[in-house]
C-alpha cells in the first residue's frame, strides 16, 4: 500500500528470506541503507507491538526476526517512498553483497 | 618434573585444523585496572574520544584483514554508529554514571540478551560484543587498546578470544590458539580457519603452568611441556598433515574417488543451509546428511511448514540432481528442545528421542513431513529417520508420510513421497538389518559406537574406551554393508569416523562405498582414498 502524497506515511510488507533470519550481517546492511535516507524509518515483525528505528543496529538485532517472518516497514519524510522501496528490495533480494 | 605440567594432555573440540609448537602464552581480558571518574562533562567527552579511537582501530583492522574479517568488524562499527544505542549511554553519564560504568552496563545488557538466545549463531556474537566492550574500557583506562606482546609462533591460551584481539596478534610466523571455552562457530574460529591458524576450543580447565605447548588442531589436543616422545609423534602427525594438504587440493577437483576400481561416493554432512557456502562443498557427490535440528533452535518456537520448506528446497536446488539425504528431527538425548522433548527422563540417551519422539508428537512431525514432501519435487530427496529400533517404527513413520503426501496432492499442492531410509545407530537395528524394508541405510557411527561400547561420548574419562575401530563396531558396520550389497540397497556412513583418515581403511574393508563427511574434511578424505587405492599407506 503506497501513498504518493508528500509527508504521508508510506508502509509496505516484505518477507524475510534470509536463511538465518535477521542476524549481524543483514542487520548491518539494513541499517546502513536506512541511514542513506532522510526519512524516519521504522520496522517491526508483522504484528509486533513496537515499531523499531531502522537506523539502529542494536534494536534491529534485538528484534530477532526469524527466517520466513514478515517485516513491516513504514517511513515518513521527503524521501520516504524511495527509502521503503530500497529496504523492501534489500530484504526481498536476500541482502546481496554490493558490487563495489 | 620441576614444572608439574610435563606431558599433560588436554582434549577439546576442533575449530581449525593445523599444528603449532611454540611457547605457551596466556592472554587475559586485562580490564581489571582502576579508573578515576571526572566531571559529567569530562566523562561524556572521554567516552566520545574512546569511541572515536575504537572506530579508528577497528577500521584499521578491517582494512588489514579484509574479506570475512572485515564484515565481522563492520558489526562493531555499526554498533558504535548506532545513535539510539550510544545516546542511552550518554544519558546514563549525564545522570551521574562514570563513562566506563555506563558503557559496560549497556554492553553487558546486550551480551546477556544475546547469551539467552537459543540460537548458537546469536550466542557466538557475544564474543564480538565483549570485544567491543573491553576495547573501549581499555582505551578509557589509558591502555590505548595496544596489542598484547606475544612472541611469534606462540600457542595462545585464553578463556575466549575476541576477533579484534586475534587480528592484533602477528600470526605470520604461525602459532595456534587454545581456548578453554569458545565455540567452533565463533567469528574468531572463522578467522582462524581463513588464516590457517590451528585452533582448539572447549579445552576446559587447564592448570596455570607450562612453558611450551603442542597444539594439534586435527586431533583437538593440547600437550604441555611435551616429552621427547610426545614431540616426535607430534612432528610426525604435523609432517603427514603438511604433505597431504598440497596434494589434497589437486585431488579434490577430480570427478570421483575410487578404490580398487570401485567408485567411492563422497557426500557431505551439513548442520544448516549456510554450510553449503564452504568452498569445498561443490566437489561433493551430494549431501549424505542434512541435520534439521537447527530449525528447532530458531527463536519463536517450533518452525512452521513454510520456514522448513524453504530451507529444504534451498538445499535441494543447490544440489541440483545430486542426492540430498535429510534426517528428520533428531531431538532428545543430548539435544533437548523446549516444547518438544520430554523433560525429566532418567536416561535421555535411552529415552524418547529421534523417531520415537517424532511418532509421539505427530502434530510436530507432520509439519516437517509436509515441508519435506513439498520440497521433494525440487530435486533428488531422500529422507531418513533417526534412532530406529524396530521395523514397526519405520513403517509407522512411512504410513504417516504416505498419508501426508496424499493429503497434499488432494489439496492440489505439488508434493511427492521421497525415498525413505533409516539411520543405523541402535545396535538392534544393525543386527536385524534385513528386517527393515528401507530404500537406504545410513550408519550413524557416533551413536552406534556409544551404544555398542556403552560409553557416553562426551565423558572424557571414557575416551580410551571410545575406540571407533573396536571390532564389535566394525562387525556391525560390515554386516550392514554386506546386507546392502546383497539386497541392492545403498549403505553409507555419516559419523565422525568417515571424516577420520585413520578409520578409512577399516571402513572400505568393511565394504562401505559411500561416506558422508564434513565439507572441511572432503579434500583430505578424497586424497586418502586415492592414496590407499594406489597401494600407499595413510602417510
Amino acid at each position: 500500500m503506497l501513498d504518493k502524497a508528500d509527508g504521508q506515511i508510506i508502509t509496505e510488507n516484505v518477507r524475510l528470506v534470509h536463511a538465518v533470519g535477521m542476524h549481524a550481517r543483514p542487520a548491518v546492511k539494513l541499517t546502513k541503507l536506512a541511514k542513506k535516507f532522510q526519512a524516519q524509518i521504522s520496522v517491526r515483525v508483522a504484528g509486533a507491538a513496537e515499531w523499531i528505528n531502522a537506523k539502529s543496529v542494536a534494536k534491529i538485532m534485538a528484534m530477532r526476526a526469524a527466517h520466513g517472518s514478515t517485516i513491516e516497514i513504514k517511513a515518513s519524510g521527503s524521501d520516504a517512498q524511495a527509502a521503503v522501496a530500497a529496504l523492501v528490495n534489500l530484504i526481498a533480494t536476500d541482502f546481496p553483497d554490493e558490487a563495489s | 618434573m620441576q614444572g608439574g605440567a610435563a606431558g599433560l594432555a588436554f582434549r577439546g573440540r576442533t575449530a581449525s585444523i593445523g599444528f603449532a609448537h611454540g611457547p605457551l602464552v596466556r592472554v587475559d581480558a586485562g580490564t581489571n585496572g582502576e579508573r578515576i571518574a571526572g566531571s559529567l562533562v569530562e566523562e561524556a567527552l572521554d567516552l566520545r574520544k574512546a569511541i572515536d579511537a575504537a572506530s579508528g582501530q577497528i577500521a584499521e583492522l578491517a582494512a588489514i584483514a579484509g574479506g570475512e574479517a572485515a564484515q565481522i568488524l563492520e558489526f562493531q562499527v555499526a554498533l558504535l554508529e548506532d545513535e539510539d544505542f550510544i545516546e542511552a549511554i550518554f544519558t546514563a553519564i549525564s545522570e551521574g554514571d562514570a563513562a566506563d560504568v555506563a558503557w559496560r552496563s549497556a554492553l553487558d545488557e546486550q551480551i546477556a540478551d544475546y547469551n539467552s538466545a537459543e540460537d548458537e549463531y546469536l550466542k557466538a556474537r557475544c564474543s564480538d560484543l565483549a570485544d567491543l566492550r573491553d576495547r573501549i574500557i581499555s582505551i578509557l583506562r589509558g591502555g590505548g587498546g595496544e596489542a598484547p606482546k606475544i612472541p611469534s609462533g606462540a600457542v595462545v591460551c585464553a578463556d575466549d578470544l575476541p576477533p579484534s584481539r586475534f587480528l592484533e596478534i602477528d600470526w605470520s610466523a604461525g602459532g595456534g590458539l587454545a581456548l578453554l571455552r569458545g565455540s567452533p562457530t565463533s567469528h574468531v574460529a572463522m578467522l582462524a580457519r581463513a588464516r590457517g591458524i590451528p585452533m582448539v576450543v572447549q579445552l576446559g580447565a587447564i592448570p596455570e603452568i607450562g612453558a611450551t605447548a603442542l597444539l594439534d588442531g586435527e586431533g583437538a589436543t593440547l600437550e604441555l611441556d611435551p616429552s621427547a616422545e610426545q614431540l616426535r609423534l607430534f612432528e610426525k602427525r604435523r609432517e603427514i598433515h603438511r604433505k597431504s594438504r598440497a596434494s589434497a587440493r589437486a585431488i579434490l577437483r577430480r570427478p570421483t574417488a575410487s578404490w580398487r576400481g570401485e567408485r567411492i561416493k563422497l557426500l557431505i554432512n551439513i548442520q544448516r543451509v549456510e554450510d553449503l557456502d564452504h568452498a569445498d562443498a561443490q566437489y561433493a557427490d551430494g549431501i549424505g546428511l542434512m541435520r534439521t535440528e537447527f530449525l528447532l533452535a530458531e527463536r519463536g518456537g517450533l518452525p512452521d511448514e513454510e520456514t522448513q520448506y524453504r530451507a529444504y528446497a534451498a538445499v535441494l536446488r543447490w544440489a541440483d540432481r545430486r542426492p540430498v539425504t535429510i534426517r528428520t528431527f533428531d531431538a532428545g538425548g543430548d539435544k533437548p528442545v523446549p516444547g518438544f522433548t520430554i523433560d525429566g527422563e532418567a536416561n535421555p540417551f535411552l529415552g524418547v528421542r529421534g523417531l520415537r519422539l517424532c511418532l509421539a508428537r505427530p502434530e510436530i512431525f507432520s509439519v516437517q513431513l509436509r515441508a519435506l514432501a513439498r520440497a521433494a519435487v525440487h530435486g533428488n530427496l531422500r529422507v531418513m529417520f533417526p534412532m530406529v529400533t524396530a521395523p514397526d517404527e519405520f513403517e509407522s513413520g512411512r504410513k504417516l508420510f504416505v498419508e501426508i503426501v496424499q493429503r497434499l496432492q488432494a489439496e492440489g499442492i505439488a508434493a511427492m513421497l521421497p525415498e525413505l531410509g533409516i539411520m543405523v545407530e541402535v545396535p538392534a537395528a544393525a543386527l536385524a538389518i534385513a528386517t527393515f524394508k528401507a530404500s537406504f541405510f545410513s550408519i550413524g557411527s557416533n551413536d552406534l559406537a556409544q551404544y555398542v561400547l556403552a560409553c557416553d561420548r562426551s565423558n572424557g574419562a571414557l575416551a580410551p574406551l571410545m575406540d571407533p575401530l573396536h571390532p564389535a563396531l566394525l562387525e556391525l558396520i560390515a554386516r550392514t554393508a554386506e546386507h546392502g550389497r546383497r539386497a541392492g540397497t545403498s549403505v553409507s556412513l555419516c559419523g565422525d569416523m568417515a571424516s577420520d583418515p585413520r578409520c578409512l581403511p577399516a571402513l572400505l574393508n568393511c565394504g562401505l562405498r559411500e561416506l558422508s563427511v564434513n565439507a572441511s574434511a572432503l579434500a583430505q578424505i578424497k586424497q586418502t582414498i586415492d592414496r590407499l587405492s594406489s597401494g600407499g599407506g595413510l602417510g
